[in-house]
């Protein structure tokens, strides 16, 4: 049963050919084939959204996508943001704003934010709210995470 | 690893899908959006032997005007285009307003139109919206294809009339008729969740915008698809549109036209109750855009 697919891949940039098998999830294919754990796994069925990242530039649940699909395109996960020393605007407004407690959704949440921000670069509160409707964090109620994001904007660069 | 294994398929076309399906028979499942079909194989709750990518099959990717001024949407379109495409605001405002409230932002980047309708779950918004709206799928098989109006498309509880071997390739979304409004509401625990109950409403007025010439009020989450109030339409039918036979449509609905169940989100009752407060809201809303047109 163990039939695999060659892929080629574009994560973060990096051109990544690997065999997979057509069950094997992108999230797992992320974290245990490339070694890129920042991506997380929650639910695995959609709801908590820690594992989003950027497919083809839009936010997605890379748990509802198997790996053999992402054939020919561009992934991008949390790792491509910023390094410690020098930290994408929304990673440093969650920094100020401690906007991350246990850190468990903050990759979903940041890879959510980015595309969002481009987006809407001047947010309401309601609008940044719904944005981040779709992950779950069970730290910090929000309350920091909305404000990380209104600081995020005010720094005007997305 | 999650999911049971499958084959998998991956055609560049509809003829080559239909020849899988043909193939593989009831062991094939299609794969669109994947936003419902994959936690179900992540939980294992389906174990399909064969899965029929159509995410390369890229003919089933448009959005078109068509010659009788309807809107054809390719089955596997992406919701988030869809909730941001211009002509379909236009034609097809209920369709506009609906998209906001399926799922996340995150699952309409990759959930398909038509993977929503051919799922028919019952407590999700197309298919009642497509029944409001008269909506109609293009159906293909190998050797022939069809045209089913969206009231018959919808069989039951995740059912529709889709044979293992059919694709639905295409919806066609008429233009509002003269002299119609629209409504669409629904209610959820929380924003984006799947609704406890929700409705989708048109009503066209007579010339004169006097008299209710027809009013289609679809709920869903009341039952196992999108369920018509047939009942509350024959109170409004031919009558003048005032508050007080919204109100008795609205009562008809709740009373006669659907039979909610029990679940962990929300009893019978109050579902029921919610099917008269949302459809005489909804029918308020509709008759007002109706004399605004």
């Amino acid at each position: 049963m163990s039939d695999t697919f060659g892929i080629v891949v574009t994560v973060n940039g990096t051109r990544y050919q690997r065999n997979v098998e057509p069950r094997l999830l992108l999230s797992d294919f992320l974290r245990h084939d490339l070694g890129l754990t920042g991506t997380h796994v929650g639910c695995e069925h959609g709801m908590c959204g820690a594992c989003t990242i950027l497919f083809d530039r839009q936010p997605a649940r890379s748990c509802l996508i198997f790996a053999v699909q992402a054939n020919g395109h561009e992934v991008t996960t949390v790792e491509a943001l910023g390094t410690p020393d020098n930290l994408h605007p929304i990673q440093k407004a969650f920094w100020e704003t401690h906007a991350a407690q246990c850190g468990f959704c903050t990759p979903g949440i940041l890879m959510t934010l980015v595309p969002f921000l481009k987006e809407n670069p001047d947010p309401s509160e309601q609008e940044i709210r719904e944005a981040i409707s779709g992950n779950l964090c069970r730290c910090t109620g929000y309350q920091h995470i909305v404000d990380a994001v209104k600081l995020a904007a005010s720094y005007g660069e997305g | 690893m999650k999911p049971a294994p499958f084959k998998y398929h991956a055609p560049a076309t509809v003829d080559e899908a239909l020849a899988l399906l043909a193939k593989y028979g009831y062991d094939g499942k299609v794969l669109a959006g994947g936003q419902s079909l994959i936690p179900m194989m992540n939980f294992r709750l389906a174990q399909p032997a064969v899965l029929v990518d159509l995410n390369n099959v890229s003919e089933l990717f448009f959005i078109q005007p068509n010659r009788d001024s309807s809107v054809r949407v390719g089955a596997m379109t992406r919701e988030r285009q869809v909730e941001h495409d211009p002509l379909i605001a236009e034609t097809a405002p209920m369709v506009h307003a609906a998209m906001p409230m399926i799922a996340y932002p995150q699952i309409r980047t990759r959930g398909t139109f038509g993977g929503c309708l051919a799922h028919a779950d019952p407590s999700a918004e197309l298919p009642a919206v497509s029944v409001a709206l008269n909506a109609r799928m293009r159906v293909r098989g190998q050797r022939a294809e069809r045209w089913v109006a969206a009231d018959q498309f919808f069989q039951g509880f995740f059912t529709t009339v889709l044979k293992p071997d059919e694709l639905l390739v295409e919806i066609a979304l008429p233009p509002m008729p003269r002299n119609s409004g629209w409504s669409f509401m629904e209610v959820a625990r929380r924003h984006h969740d799947f609704a406890l109950v929700g409705v989708a409403a048109v009503v066209i007025l007579s010339e004169a915008k006097d008299l209710c010439q027809e009013a289609r009020l679809v709920f869903f989450s009341v039952g196992e698809g999108p369920v018509q109030a047939h009942q509350a339409a024959q109170v409004l039918h031919g009558q003048t549109p005032t508050a007080e036979a919204i109100r008795e449509a609205a009562e008809v609905a709740a009373r006669d036209d659907v039979d909610p169940t029990t679940d962990i989100n929300a009893s019978a009752d109050y579902r029921r109750h919610l099917v008269g407060v949302l459809g005489r809201r909804a029918l308020t809303e509709a008759f007002d855009r109706a004399r605004q047109s």
